[in-house]
């Protein structure tokens, strides 16, 4: 496929707000992982949690309040990515400036707390009564009427592979002439239903996450919001492929081999025209299951050469659902400008499913193309690669 | 404003209920614009394609989306596992929402795993790749009161940037509690298609149509009085253009139908 620029990116997660205090932890291998004080009802596990989430929303965008939005506001406010945005609106029209964004809680946080305080006859009390935050799109609709984008506007809920479709999404839409500009992104945040549903199901693990260690025993749950801006033309690193696919397995366990995450793999890799020893660097999936990870690693394993440098940054950010895609995506563009090679926080002892591609260690390395995978329930799996720019 | 390359509508289904009346598939749909009179039957959604205990155990937002999925793919001739996926729904599955919110306030280390797991707004597009054994992409998009329109521009866009037919899914359920007063959606409301770039000289090309973007929101389109049950469930714009595409006298027809898309834009879909 043409290349497309990604001429601003941002990411908001544990580790703080905005890029460079996302590469100040990640260089120096510092997680954001804490023990849970998140919900009323004890469940020990350790979380992401992005601090000061406390400001409402207010004025025009008072109806949208909900910590997702205010978390969506914050990353919004890093990097400048608000300006660039309005820079783009400048210089295609507002109208031809679409909008992308992927979750998978959306508010639903909010609709919790209605329900913790409903009214004697059972109906939420009058300030609760928003509808536009009590359904998927609430993120889409804020972003959009937030940043003035006049193009076309959709929230993606595939599970954790949200906000990696949503690059898919804005190629499409550009390529199409449907907009010159398309802000891509995500945000997930913390809410009683997602931490007791994943230790519903079995999935977190007590301690911080360790991805592709033998002893890892589930995910950390973590909240996050990211952006990028996709163009038409400009300067960046670049979008150079992405794929799509289905496992057609299971709801909530990955295909036992891996096929429908790698089509999606040599699908991003064929729209970029490359091969799997081109990528110097990726950004894996990397749950801390004990599913998702024997599977990914297998499959790494034998889809690319031991000079891959890859890893999950998920003992980092803890998993952010919704937005994980977006916030490896920025990982991943960050790691391809300051030529690093990020490893993997917490990892001391390999799965022997490994191969040698996935690494514990930081590496300073030069590399032109970069891969980022996300794998949702349902089976619903992304892969993404981002060249330097002129690379391809 | 931009406007995408001719599609053919290959094939469709449908399914809409309410407590007054039930009106299941397109042939139904039809006659009942014909005739004035929905043809009888309680009809129940049912999702062919999963296995009978999964079938029985699908969350009503599956069996809907599923029962329409598969009259469109039957009616296309096309081969489920074949086709990349869309589905639209405004708000999902409102009553495993409500459900989990109950929960969370009540006893939250009761919450069942399953229904977490079909509480992802891509349950029905997971249950349908897992069912027919289709391992092209699928997607689950929400854009508020523009779900509809934002999923046909979306299932346009794959078809012709893909040079393939794509599943197109929509749907929206009944809420209760304090969660459907606030969404306020009545009744059932399924429609798929299966949408593919226009090739001239095929038979399907009468039901050819072309998408582009215009200003200025769109004014509610008045539809035939049979209709009138299911304006208000959130997947309404879905009626309007099944409608709209089976009768040539239907308001909004001639000219074009205008949907919403954005707060300040529409969707204008012409027959050609």
């Amino acid at each position: 496929m043409q290349a497309l620029p990604v001429t601003a990116f941002t990411a908001t997660t544990a580790l703080g707000h905005g890029n460079a205090a996302q590469w100040s932890a990640l260089s120096n291998q510092r997680s954001g992982l804490a023990p849970n004080d998140f919900t009323d009802e004890p469940l020990a596990t350790h979380i992401g949690c992005v601090a000061d989430l406390d400001t409402p929303l207010d004025g025009h965008f008072a109806e949208y309040d909900c910590r997702n939005n205010r978390l969506a506001e914050r990353a919004l406010a890093a990097d400048g990515f608000a300006d660039a945005v309005a820079g783009a609106c400048a210089r295609y029209g507002a109208d031809r400036v679409a909008l992308a964004v992927g979750t998978s809680t959306a508010s639903i946080g909010e609709t919790e707390d209605g329900y913790r305080d409903l009214d004697e006859n059972g109906h939420f009390r009058p300030d609760r009564r928003r509808p536009i935050v009590h359904t998927p799109h609430s993120l889409g609709r804020f972003v959009a009427e937030r940043l003035g984008l006049g193009g076309p506007q959709t929230t993606i809920a595939t599970a954790c592979s949200s906000s990696a479709k949503v690059f898919a999404q804005a190629a499409r839409l550009i390529r199409l002439d449907l907009a010159d500009a398309v802000v891509v992104g995500g945000v997930d945040s913390l809410c009683a239903s997602v931490l007791f549903g994943f230790n519903a199901l079995g999935l977190v693990a007590p301690e911080p996450c360790q991805p592709f260690d033998r002893a890892r025993a589930g995910i950390s749950i973590g909240e996050a919001g990211g952006f990028a801006l996709v163009e038409r033309g400009g300067a960046g690193p670049q979008l150079s492929g992405y794929g799509e696919s289905s496992d057609a397995h299971h709801m909530s366990s990955p295909h036992p081999e891996g096929l429908g995450a790698r089509i999606a793999i040599e699908s991003a890799l064929a729209r970029a025209g490359l091969t799997a020893s081109d990528i110097g660097h990726a950004n894996l999936h990397g749950t801390a299951t004990p599913a998702n990870d024997s599977v990914e690693a297998a499959l790494v394993a034998s889809m690319f050469p031991a000079t891959l440098a890859a890893a999950s940054t998920k003992s980092a950010t803890g998993h952010t659902l919704g937005a994980a895609g977006i916030i490896e995506a920025v990982f991943a563009l960050l790691a391809l400008e300051r030529s690093v090679a990020i490893g993997t926080i917490g990892l001391t002892d390999p799965d022997p499913l490994c191969g040698p591609q996935i690494r514990a260690a930081n590496e300073a390395r030069p590399f032109n193309h970069v891969l980022s995978t996300s794998f949702g329930f349902g089976g619903n799996n992304a892969a993404l690669v981002f060249s330097r720019a002129g690379a391809t | 404003m931009s406007r995408l390359p001719a599609l053919e509508i290959q094939g469709e289904g449908f399914f809409a209920k309410t407590h007054e009346i039930a009106v299941d598939g397109v042939p139904a749909l039809a006659a009942l614009l014909q005739s004035g009179h929905a043809s009888g039957g309680v009809g129940k959604p049912i999702a062919s394609v999963l296995e009978p205990a999964e079938r029985r155990r699908a969350p009503i937002s599956v069996a809907l989306a599923l029962h329409v999925a598969a009259e469109a793919c039957a009616a296309a001739g096309a081969d489920p596992k074949s086709l990349p996926a869309v589905f639209a729904s405004t708000h999902g599955d409102l009553g495993i929402t409500e459900y989990m919110c109950e929960v969370m306030a009540t006893a939250p280390r009761d919450l069942s795993p399953t229904k977490f797991h079909n509480s992802v707004h891509n349950a029905a597009a997971g249950y349908w790749t897992i069912g027919t054994g289709s391992m092209h992409a699928a997607t689950a998009l929400s854009a508020f009161d523009c779900t509809f329109a934002a999923g046909l521009l979306e299932a346009a866009a794959q078809a012709i940037d893909g040079n393939e037919p794509v599943l197109l899914v929509c749907y929206d359920i009944e809420g209760s509690g304090a969660l459907g007063e606030i969404t306020g959606s009545v009744g059932l409301v399924g429609y798929a298609t299966v949408l593919a770039p226009c090739i001239a000289q095929s038979p399907a090309a009468r039901a050819a149509l072309t998408l582009s973007r215009q200003s200025g929101a769109a004014n509610p389109v008045p539809a035939p009085t049979p209709l009138a049950p299911f304006r208000a469930n959130a997947m309404w714009d879905a009626v309007v253009f099944a409608a709209a595409r089976l009768q040539p006298t239907v308001p909004g027809r001639r000219g074009g139908l205008l949907l919403p898309l954005t707060p300040d834009s529409s969707l204008k879909v012409e027959w050609t």
